[in-house]
Protein backbone atom coordinates (compact mmCIF):
# COMPACT_ATOMS: atom_id res chain seq x y z
CA UNK A 1 0.00 0.00 0.00
CA UNK A 2 1.28 3.46 -0.78
CA UNK A 3 1.42 5.37 2.52
CA UNK A 4 0.77 9.04 0.71
CA UNK A 5 -2.21 10.06 2.31
CA UNK A 6 -5.64 10.77 0.32
CA UNK A 7 -6.87 14.33 0.53
CA UNK A 8 -10.34 15.67 1.23
CA UNK A 9 -11.58 18.70 -0.85
CA UNK A 10 -11.32 20.47 1.77
CA UNK A 11 -7.29 19.93 2.61
CA UNK A 12 -6.41 23.57 1.55
CA UNK A 13 -8.91 24.68 3.78
CA UNK A 14 -7.92 22.86 6.61
CA UNK A 15 -4.39 24.29 6.15
CA UNK A 16 -5.96 27.70 5.85
CA UNK A 17 -6.90 27.68 8.86
CA UNK A 18 -3.99 26.01 10.88
CA UNK A 19 -5.13 22.66 11.33
CA UNK A 20 -3.13 20.41 13.27
CA UNK A 21 -3.09 17.61 10.60
CA UNK A 22 -2.70 14.00 11.36
CA UNK A 23 -3.25 10.12 8.75
CA UNK A 24 -6.45 8.51 9.80
CA UNK A 25 -7.72 6.03 7.48
CA UNK A 26 -5.46 6.97 5.03
CA UNK A 27 -6.38 10.45 4.57
CA UNK A 28 -4.47 13.16 6.24
CA UNK A 29 -7.05 15.11 8.53
CA UNK A 30 -7.38 17.60 10.40
CA UNK A 31 -6.83 16.81 14.45
CA UNK A 32 -7.59 20.08 16.02
CA UNK A 33 -7.32 23.53 14.99
CA UNK A 34 -5.11 26.53 16.76
CA UNK A 35 -7.99 26.50 19.61
CA UNK A 36 -7.74 23.01 20.49
CA UNK A 37 -10.05 19.95 21.35
CA UNK A 38 -11.00 21.08 24.69
CA UNK A 39 -12.82 24.59 23.08
CA UNK A 40 -13.62 23.02 19.87
CA UNK A 41 -15.82 20.34 21.96
CA UNK A 42 -16.95 22.97 24.28
CA UNK A 43 -17.82 25.37 21.90
CA UNK A 44 -19.47 22.65 20.01
CA UNK A 45 -22.31 21.75 22.77
CA UNK A 46 -23.03 25.60 23.34
CA UNK A 47 -22.93 27.30 19.77
CA UNK A 48 -21.93 24.93 16.42
CA UNK A 49 -19.23 22.88 15.50
CA UNK A 50 -18.65 22.30 11.51
CA UNK A 51 -16.11 18.69 10.61
CA UNK A 52 -14.92 17.94 7.87
CA UNK A 53 -16.00 14.23 7.63
CA UNK A 54 -14.86 13.70 3.90
CA UNK A 55 -12.96 10.47 4.48
CA UNK A 56 -15.91 8.44 4.95
CA UNK A 57 -17.93 6.67 2.11
CA UNK A 58 -20.83 7.72 0.85
CA UNK A 59 -22.89 4.58 -1.00
CA UNK A 60 -25.50 4.84 -3.38
CA UNK A 61 -27.46 1.35 -3.61
CA UNK A 62 -30.21 1.28 -6.85
CA UNK A 63 -31.98 -1.49 -8.01
CA UNK A 64 -35.57 -1.31 -10.29
CA UNK A 65 -37.06 0.50 -7.24
CA UNK A 66 -36.78 1.04 -3.56
CA UNK A 67 -38.11 -2.27 -1.90
CA UNK A 68 -36.11 -4.25 -4.31
CA UNK A 69 -32.82 -2.20 -2.57
CA UNK A 70 -34.59 -3.20 0.73
CA UNK A 71 -35.00 -6.50 0.48
CA UNK A 72 -31.58 -7.06 -0.92
CA UNK A 73 -30.00 -5.01 1.58
CA UNK A 74 -32.69 -7.19 4.60
CA UNK A 75 -29.91 -9.82 3.47
CA UNK A 76 -27.18 -8.39 4.93
CA UNK A 77 -28.41 -6.39 7.74
CA UNK A 78 -30.78 -7.37 11.01
CA UNK A 79 -32.19 -4.12 10.32
CA UNK A 80 -35.88 -3.65 8.51
CA UNK A 81 -35.43 -1.62 5.71
CA UNK A 82 -38.31 -2.26 3.50
CA UNK A 83 -40.32 -0.04 6.49
CA UNK A 84 -38.24 2.88 6.22
CA UNK A 85 -40.06 5.98 4.99
CA UNK A 86 -38.65 8.34 2.00
CA UNK A 87 -36.60 11.45 3.49
CA UNK A 88 -35.83 9.02 6.29
CA UNK A 89 -32.51 8.00 7.41
CA UNK A 90 -32.19 4.91 10.18
CA UNK A 91 -28.75 3.39 11.98
CA UNK A 92 -27.51 -0.15 10.88
CA UNK A 93 -24.46 -2.31 11.04
CA UNK A 94 -23.50 -6.03 8.81
CA UNK A 95 -23.06 -8.73 10.77
CA UNK A 96 -20.83 -11.48 10.21
CA UNK A 97 -21.47 -15.03 10.12
CA UNK A 98 -20.06 -15.12 13.93
CA UNK A 99 -22.69 -12.49 14.87
CA UNK A 100 -19.47 -9.61 15.19
CA UNK A 101 -19.94 -6.46 13.10
CA UNK A 102 -18.06 -5.87 10.17
CA UNK A 103 -18.92 -1.79 10.01
CA UNK A 104 -21.66 0.06 11.07
CA UNK A 105 -23.71 2.95 9.36
CA UNK A 106 -26.68 5.46 8.59
CA UNK A 107 -28.68 4.21 5.29
CA UNK A 108 -31.90 6.39 4.29
CA UNK A 109 -34.51 6.14 1.85
CA UNK A 110 -34.50 8.62 -1.11
CA UNK A 111 -36.90 8.16 -3.21
CA UNK A 112 -35.88 5.21 -5.73
CA UNK A 113 -32.65 4.81 -4.03
CA UNK A 114 -30.61 3.76 -0.51
CA UNK A 115 -28.00 6.39 0.21
CA UNK A 116 -25.33 5.04 2.64
CA UNK A 117 -22.57 6.79 5.18
CA UNK A 118 -19.88 4.21 6.27
CA UNK A 119 -16.80 4.20 8.39
CA UNK A 120 -13.53 5.72 6.51
CA UNK A 121 -11.55 2.85 7.45
CA UNK A 122 -14.37 0.05 6.13
CA UNK A 123 -15.44 1.72 2.98
CA UNK A 124 -13.03 -0.79 0.58
CA UNK A 125 -14.44 -3.54 2.59
CA UNK A 126 -18.04 -2.52 2.66
CA UNK A 127 -18.48 -1.61 -1.16
CA UNK A 128 -16.81 -5.17 -1.75
CA UNK A 129 -18.95 -6.74 0.56
CA UNK A 130 -22.17 -5.33 -0.81
CA UNK A 131 -20.96 -6.21 -4.50
CA UNK A 132 -20.28 -9.40 -4.04
CA UNK A 133 -24.34 -10.06 -1.88
CA UNK A 134 -26.22 -7.86 -3.81
CA UNK A 135 -25.30 -7.74 -7.26
CA UNK A 136 -26.41 -11.24 -7.97
CA UNK A 137 -29.74 -10.00 -6.64
CA UNK A 138 -29.54 -7.01 -9.01
CA UNK A 139 -28.73 -3.79 -6.93
CA UNK A 140 -25.90 -1.67 -8.33
CA UNK A 141 -23.51 -0.52 -5.71
CA UNK A 142 -21.72 2.80 -6.30
CA UNK A 143 -19.10 4.48 -4.57
CA UNK A 144 -19.50 8.14 -4.78
CA UNK A 145 -16.60 9.90 -4.55
CA UNK A 146 -17.28 12.72 -6.70
CA UNK A 147 -18.66 13.93 -2.99
CA UNK A 148 -17.14 15.79 0.00
CA UNK A 149 -19.47 15.37 3.51
CA UNK A 150 -19.01 17.85 6.32
CA UNK A 151 -21.23 17.79 10.01
CA UNK A 152 -22.73 20.51 11.43
CA UNK A 153 -23.14 19.90 15.00
CA UNK A 154 -25.04 22.11 18.19
CA UNK A 155 -27.41 24.31 19.11
CA UNK A 156 -27.21 26.68 16.81
CA UNK A 157 -27.05 24.39 13.73
CA UNK A 158 -30.89 24.96 13.07
CA UNK A 159 -30.13 28.47 12.62
CA UNK A 160 -27.23 28.30 11.11
CA UNK A 161 -28.82 26.58 8.35
CA UNK A 162 -32.46 28.53 8.24
CA UNK A 163 -30.03 31.04 6.49
CA UNK A 164 -29.81 28.75 3.60
CA UNK A 165 -33.56 26.61 3.87
CA UNK A 166 -36.52 27.86 5.39
CA UNK A 167 -38.03 25.18 5.99
CA UNK A 168 -35.52 23.49 8.01
CA UNK A 169 -37.03 23.82 11.25
CA UNK A 170 -39.62 21.10 10.01
CA UNK A 171 -36.75 18.57 9.99
CA UNK A 172 -36.86 16.25 12.86
CA UNK A 173 -34.08 13.77 14.11
CA UNK A 174 -33.28 11.16 11.44
CA UNK A 175 -35.11 13.48 8.44
CA UNK A 176 -33.23 13.65 5.48
CA UNK A 177 -33.58 16.45 2.38
CA UNK A 178 -31.92 18.06 -0.50
CA UNK A 179 -31.49 21.73 -0.15
CA UNK A 180 -29.24 24.00 -1.76
CA UNK A 181 -26.53 26.00 0.19
CA UNK A 182 -24.57 29.02 -1.61
CA UNK A 183 -26.29 27.43 -4.92
CA UNK A 184 -24.63 23.61 -4.39
CA UNK A 185 -27.39 20.83 -4.07
CA UNK A 186 -26.97 19.81 -0.61
CA UNK A 187 -28.34 16.29 0.52
CA UNK A 188 -28.70 16.87 4.44
CA UNK A 189 -29.72 14.59 7.04
CA UNK A 190 -30.63 15.85 10.72
CA UNK A 191 -28.15 13.54 12.46
CA UNK A 192 -24.77 13.14 13.70
CA UNK A 193 -22.28 11.92 15.77
CA UNK A 194 -21.99 14.57 18.90
CA UNK A 195 -25.08 13.77 21.25
CA UNK A 196 -26.07 17.04 20.07
CA UNK A 197 -28.70 18.11 17.61
CA UNK A 198 -27.01 18.99 13.89
CA UNK A 199 -26.71 18.06 10.49
CA UNK A 200 -24.57 15.68 7.90
CA UNK A 201 -24.32 17.56 4.50
CA UNK A 202 -23.46 15.83 1.39
CA UNK A 203 -21.83 18.46 -1.31
CA UNK A 204 -20.60 18.08 -4.67
CA UNK A 205 -16.49 17.79 -4.55
CA UNK A 206 -16.15 21.17 -6.43
CA UNK A 207 -18.56 23.13 -3.98
CA UNK A 208 -17.13 21.51 -0.74
CA UNK A 209 -14.97 24.79 0.10
CA UNK A 210 -17.54 27.26 -0.92
CA UNK A 211 -20.21 25.82 1.04
CA UNK A 212 -17.94 25.52 3.75
CA UNK A 213 -16.58 28.65 3.97
CA UNK A 214 -20.12 29.99 3.51
CA UNK A 215 -21.22 27.98 6.82
CA UNK A 216 -18.74 29.54 8.54
CA UNK A 217 -19.14 33.06 7.81
CA UNK A 218 -21.79 32.48 10.87
CA UNK A 219 -20.58 34.24 13.81
CA UNK A 220 -22.11 30.84 15.48
CA UNK A 221 -19.78 28.22 13.52
CA UNK A 222 -16.20 27.33 14.18
CA UNK A 223 -13.93 24.54 12.54
CA UNK A 224 -13.99 21.30 14.91
CA UNK A 225 -11.17 18.48 14.18
CA UNK A 226 -10.83 14.64 14.69
CA UNK A 227 -9.87 15.35 18.55
CA UNK A 228 -13.01 16.71 19.50
CA UNK A 229 -15.23 14.84 17.46
CA UNK A 230 -13.96 11.42 19.70
CA UNK A 231 -14.72 13.34 23.00
CA UNK A 232 -17.76 14.62 21.67
CA UNK A 233 -18.97 11.13 20.91
CA UNK A 234 -17.81 9.43 23.86
CA UNK A 235 -19.47 11.61 26.06
CA UNK A 236 -23.28 10.89 24.29
CA UNK A 237 -21.73 7.13 24.86
CA UNK A 238 -21.64 6.50 20.85
CA UNK A 239 -19.72 3.46 19.53
CA UNK A 240 -16.33 3.94 17.36
CA UNK A 241 -16.22 1.11 15.06
CA UNK A 242 -12.34 -0.74 15.19
CA UNK A 243 -12.19 0.48 18.72
CA UNK A 244 -15.32 -0.36 20.77
CA UNK A 245 -17.22 -2.50 18.64
CA UNK A 246 -15.39 -4.52 15.33
CA UNK A 247 -15.65 -8.10 14.12
CA UNK A 248 -15.40 -9.98 17.44
CA UNK A 249 -18.13 -7.85 19.32
CA UNK A 250 -21.49 -8.64 19.35
CA UNK A 251 -24.05 -6.00 18.77
CA UNK A 252 -25.87 -7.41 21.91
CA UNK A 253 -22.77 -6.90 24.26
CA UNK A 254 -21.91 -3.55 23.10
CA UNK A 255 -26.00 -2.44 23.79
CA UNK A 256 -26.90 -2.11 20.36
CA UNK A 257 -29.95 -4.10 20.59
CA UNK A 258 -32.03 -1.59 20.16
CA UNK A 259 -30.71 -1.06 16.57
CA UNK A 260 -32.46 -4.58 15.45
CA UNK A 261 -35.77 -4.96 14.67
CA UNK A 262 -37.83 -7.57 16.41
CA UNK A 263 -39.35 -8.77 13.10
CA UNK A 264 -36.07 -10.09 11.73
CA UNK A 265 -34.96 -11.65 14.74
CA UNK A 266 -37.41 -14.44 14.37
CA UNK A 267 -36.84 -18.08 16.13
CA UNK A 268 -33.90 -19.77 15.38
CA UNK A 269 -33.67 -19.82 11.43
CA UNK A 270 -33.07 -22.86 9.28
CA UNK A 271 -31.52 -20.36 6.67
CA UNK A 272 -30.21 -17.31 8.84
CA UNK A 273 -32.06 -14.14 7.41
CA UNK A 274 -28.99 -11.96 7.91
CA UNK A 275 -25.40 -13.49 8.61
CA UNK A 276 -24.82 -14.55 12.12
CA UNK A 277 -28.42 -14.33 13.27
CA UNK A 278 -29.13 -17.35 15.39
CA UNK A 279 -25.58 -16.62 17.40
CA UNK A 280 -27.25 -13.14 17.42
CA UNK A 281 -30.71 -14.70 18.64
CA UNK A 282 -29.03 -17.29 21.29
CA UNK A 283 -27.47 -13.98 22.93
CA UNK A 284 -30.67 -12.29 23.35
CA UNK A 285 -31.80 -15.09 25.02
CA UNK A 286 -29.31 -16.01 27.25
CA UNK A 287 -27.62 -12.98 27.54
CA UNK A 288 -24.35 -12.37 26.25
CA UNK A 289 -20.76 -12.74 28.09
CA UNK A 290 -19.23 -9.19 27.97
CA UNK A 291 -21.47 -5.89 28.27
CA UNK A 292 -20.45 -2.53 27.16
CA UNK A 293 -20.65 -0.03 30.09
CA UNK A 294 -20.16 3.31 31.03
CA UNK A 295 -17.02 4.16 33.25
CA UNK A 296 -15.92 6.83 35.51
CA UNK A 297 -12.27 6.67 36.76
CA UNK A 298 -12.98 7.57 40.86
CA UNK A 299 -9.04 8.97 40.16
CA UNK A 300 -7.60 12.17 38.03
CA UNK A 301 -6.12 9.82 35.43
CA UNK A 302 -7.85 9.31 32.43
CA UNK A 303 -8.15 5.33 31.26
CA UNK A 304 -7.41 4.85 27.80
CA UNK A 305 -8.33 2.43 25.35
CA UNK A 306 -6.71 -1.22 25.99
CA UNK A 307 -6.19 -0.92 29.86
CA UNK A 308 -7.31 -4.52 31.52
CA UNK A 309 -10.11 -4.42 34.18
CA UNK A 310 -9.70 -6.66 37.29
CA UNK A 311 -12.14 -7.32 40.21
CA UNK A 312 -9.20 -6.07 42.35
CA UNK A 313 -5.61 -5.10 42.82
CA UNK A 314 -5.15 -8.88 44.00
CA UNK A 315 -6.76 -10.90 41.40
CA UNK A 316 -4.51 -12.13 38.25
CA UNK A 317 -7.48 -12.67 35.70
CA UNK A 318 -8.84 -9.60 33.49
CA UNK A 319 -12.97 -9.81 33.52
CA UNK A 320 -12.65 -6.85 31.07
CA UNK A 321 -10.84 -4.32 29.06
CA UNK A 322 -11.43 -0.38 28.73
CA UNK A 323 -12.08 0.16 24.53
CA UNK A 324 -12.29 4.17 24.67
CA UNK A 325 -10.72 6.87 27.48
CA UNK A 326 -10.64 10.10 27.95
CA UNK A 327 -10.51 13.17 29.65
CA UNK A 328 -14.57 14.59 29.58
CA UNK A 329 -14.67 18.61 28.60
CA UNK A 330 -17.90 18.52 29.64
CA UNK A 331 -17.30 16.97 32.78
CA UNK A 332 -14.17 18.02 33.70
CA UNK A 333 -13.38 14.69 34.16
CA UNK A 334 -12.49 11.09 32.63
CA UNK A 335 -14.77 8.79 31.27
CA UNK A 336 -14.17 5.89 29.62
CA UNK A 337 -16.35 2.62 27.88
CA UNK A 338 -15.37 -0.90 27.87
CA UNK A 339 -16.45 -4.37 27.97
CA UNK A 340 -16.62 -6.23 31.32
CA UNK A 341 -17.82 -9.54 32.19
CA UNK A 342 -21.84 -9.09 32.87
CA UNK A 343 -21.85 -10.45 36.30
CA UNK A 344 -19.87 -6.99 36.86
CA UNK A 345 -21.53 -4.62 34.92
CA UNK A 346 -24.08 -3.37 37.16
CA UNK A 347 -24.32 0.20 37.60
CA UNK A 348 -22.29 1.42 40.72
CA UNK A 349 -20.27 -1.43 40.56
CA UNK A 350 -16.38 -0.52 40.93
CA UNK A 351 -13.59 -2.74 39.65
CA UNK A 352 -9.77 -1.88 39.09
CA UNK A 353 -8.55 -0.76 36.45
CA UNK A 354 -4.56 -1.50 35.75
CA UNK A 355 -2.75 1.33 34.36
CA UNK A 356 1.49 1.30 34.47
CA UNK A 357 1.46 -1.44 36.58
CA UNK A 358 -1.23 0.99 39.04
CA UNK A 359 -4.46 -0.37 40.70
CA UNK A 360 -6.81 2.54 39.93
CA UNK A 361 -10.82 2.17 41.28
CA UNK A 362 -13.30 2.88 38.22
CA UNK A 363 -16.84 3.17 38.46
CA UNK A 364 -19.83 1.59 36.52
CA UNK A 365 -21.61 4.80 35.37
CA UNK A 366 -25.00 5.06 32.90
CA UNK A 367 -24.51 5.84 29.36
CA UNK A 368 -24.51 8.43 27.71
CA UNK A 369 -22.13 10.73 29.94
CA UNK A 370 -23.66 13.78 28.14
CA UNK A 371 -27.93 14.03 27.79
CA UNK A 372 -28.40 13.61 24.11
CA UNK A 373 -30.14 16.99 22.37
CA UNK A 374 -31.63 15.70 19.32
CA UNK A 375 -34.65 17.63 17.74
CA UNK A 376 -37.54 14.44 18.32
CA UNK B 1 18.87 27.29 30.64
CA UNK B 2 19.35 23.93 28.50
CA UNK B 3 16.96 21.66 26.83
CA UNK B 4 16.94 18.35 25.82
CA UNK B 5 16.05 16.44 22.32
CA UNK B 6 12.62 15.56 24.35
CA UNK B 7 11.67 19.36 24.68
CA UNK B 8 12.57 19.84 28.58
CA UNK B 9 14.50 22.63 30.01
CA UNK B 10 16.76 22.64 32.65
CA UNK B 11 17.85 25.13 34.78
CA UNK B 12 20.43 25.08 37.15
CA UNK B 13 20.12 26.51 41.03
CA UNK B 14 22.85 25.39 43.06
CA UNK B 15 23.27 22.05 43.58
CA UNK B 16 19.46 21.24 42.43
CA UNK B 17 17.97 21.42 38.44
CA UNK B 18 15.08 22.22 38.19
CA UNK B 19 12.91 20.60 34.56
CA UNK B 20 9.68 21.78 33.15
CA UNK B 21 8.69 21.07 29.35
CA UNK B 22 8.96 23.71 26.56
CA UNK B 23 6.13 26.44 25.51
CA UNK B 24 6.90 24.28 21.94
CA UNK B 25 6.23 20.91 24.18
CA UNK B 26 3.13 21.67 25.45
CA UNK B 27 1.61 23.33 22.40
CA UNK B 28 1.96 20.53 20.55
CA UNK B 29 0.52 17.91 23.33
CA UNK B 30 -2.97 20.71 23.39
CA UNK B 31 -4.74 21.08 26.48
CA UNK B 32 -3.27 18.91 29.23
CA UNK B 33 -5.38 17.76 31.92
CA UNK B 34 -3.46 15.64 34.34
CA UNK B 35 0.18 15.02 35.30
CA UNK B 36 1.69 11.91 37.54
CA UNK B 37 4.42 13.32 38.44
CA UNK B 38 7.70 11.02 40.84
CA UNK B 39 7.48 10.49 44.82
CA UNK B 40 10.16 12.99 46.37
CA UNK B 41 12.71 10.94 47.41
CA UNK B 42 12.92 8.29 44.45
CA UNK B 43 16.77 8.03 42.91
CA UNK B 44 16.21 7.97 39.07
CA UNK B 45 18.40 7.28 35.75
CA UNK B 46 18.45 9.30 32.73
CA UNK B 47 15.49 8.36 30.34
CA UNK B 48 13.56 6.67 33.29
CA UNK B 49 10.23 7.69 32.42
CA UNK B 50 9.50 9.66 35.28
CA UNK B 51 6.40 11.80 34.31
CA UNK B 52 3.09 11.01 32.80
CA UNK B 53 1.32 13.99 31.11
CA UNK B 54 -2.18 13.88 29.92
CA UNK B 55 -4.17 15.24 27.04
CA UNK B 56 -7.40 15.10 26.30
CA UNK B 57 -6.88 12.41 23.97
CA UNK B 58 -3.06 10.60 24.48
CA UNK B 59 -0.54 10.47 27.22
CA UNK B 60 2.96 10.99 26.90
CA UNK B 61 6.13 10.20 29.10
CA UNK B 62 8.79 12.79 29.93
CA UNK B 63 11.96 11.34 30.68
CA UNK B 64 14.10 11.81 33.55
CA UNK B 65 16.88 14.01 31.96
CA UNK B 66 20.31 13.34 34.17
CA UNK B 67 20.90 10.48 37.07
CA UNK B 68 20.04 11.60 40.50
CA UNK B 69 17.25 12.19 42.97
CA UNK B 70 14.10 13.92 42.96
CA UNK B 71 13.79 15.97 45.88
CA UNK B 72 10.93 18.24 45.28
CA UNK B 73 7.74 17.44 42.71
CA UNK B 74 5.73 20.83 42.01
CA UNK B 75 2.31 19.97 44.11
CA UNK B 76 0.25 22.71 41.81
CA UNK B 77 0.19 20.74 38.72
CA UNK B 78 -1.61 17.88 40.55
CA UNK B 79 -4.54 20.19 40.89
CA UNK B 80 -3.73 22.33 38.08
CA UNK B 81 -2.60 20.54 34.86
CA UNK B 82 -3.75 23.40 32.97
CA UNK B 83 -0.76 25.34 34.22
CA UNK B 84 1.78 23.77 32.08
CA UNK B 85 0.05 24.95 29.01
CA UNK B 86 -0.30 28.66 30.39
CA UNK B 87 3.34 29.17 31.76
CA UNK B 88 5.25 26.11 30.90
CA UNK B 89 8.51 27.90 31.66
CA UNK B 90 8.05 29.32 35.03
CA UNK B 91 5.41 28.53 37.23
CA UNK B 92 4.54 25.08 35.54
CA UNK B 93 8.10 23.17 36.62
CA UNK B 94 7.60 19.75 36.89
CA UNK B 95 10.60 18.69 39.71
CA UNK B 96 13.76 19.47 41.14
CA UNK B 97 16.29 16.60 41.12
CA UNK B 98 19.94 16.56 42.79
CA UNK B 99 21.95 15.15 40.22
CA UNK B 100 24.40 12.39 40.34
CA UNK B 101 27.05 14.31 38.55
CA UNK B 102 26.30 18.19 37.98
CA UNK B 103 28.41 17.70 34.50
CA UNK B 104 25.35 15.84 32.88
CA UNK B 105 23.64 18.86 32.57
CA UNK B 106 26.05 20.38 30.38
CA UNK B 107 25.68 17.85 27.62
CA UNK B 108 22.48 19.40 26.39
CA UNK B 109 21.45 22.28 24.22
CA UNK B 110 21.75 25.55 24.73
CA UNK B 111 18.84 27.90 23.84
CA UNK B 112 20.47 28.34 20.46
CA UNK B 113 20.30 25.16 19.52
CA UNK B 114 16.82 24.40 21.13
CA UNK B 115 15.66 27.20 18.94
CA UNK B 116 17.06 25.33 15.96
CA UNK B 117 16.47 22.04 16.63
CA UNK B 118 12.75 23.26 16.75
CA UNK B 119 12.43 25.50 13.41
Amino acid sequence: MSDKLMHTPLNDLHQNNNAKMTAFAGYDMPLQYKNGIMSEHLHTRRHAGLFDVSHMGQIVLRGNDFNQVAIALETLIPMEVKTLEVDRQRYGFFTNSTGGILDDFMFSNRGDHIYMVVNASRKEDDIKHLRKHLEPLGVSVKNLENRALIALQGPASETVLSEHYSKISKMHFMDVSTIPIAGAECWISRSGYTGEDGFEISIPNKAAEIVTDTLLKHKSVELVGLGARDSLRLEAGLCLYGQDIDTTTSPVAAGLKWAMHKSRLSEEQQEESFPGANTILSEIKNGSEYKLVGFVPLGKAPIRADTQLFVNSTSSAPIGRITSGLFSPTQKHPIAVGYIKSEFSCLGNRVDAKVRGKFLEIEVTPLPFVKKNFKK
Amino acid sequence: MKFTEEHEWLRVEGELVVVGITKHASSQLGDIVFIELPDEGTTVSKDDEIVVIESVKAASDILSPLDGEIVEINEMLVDEPGKVNDDPSGDAWFFKIKPDNMDQVEEYMDEAAYTKLIG
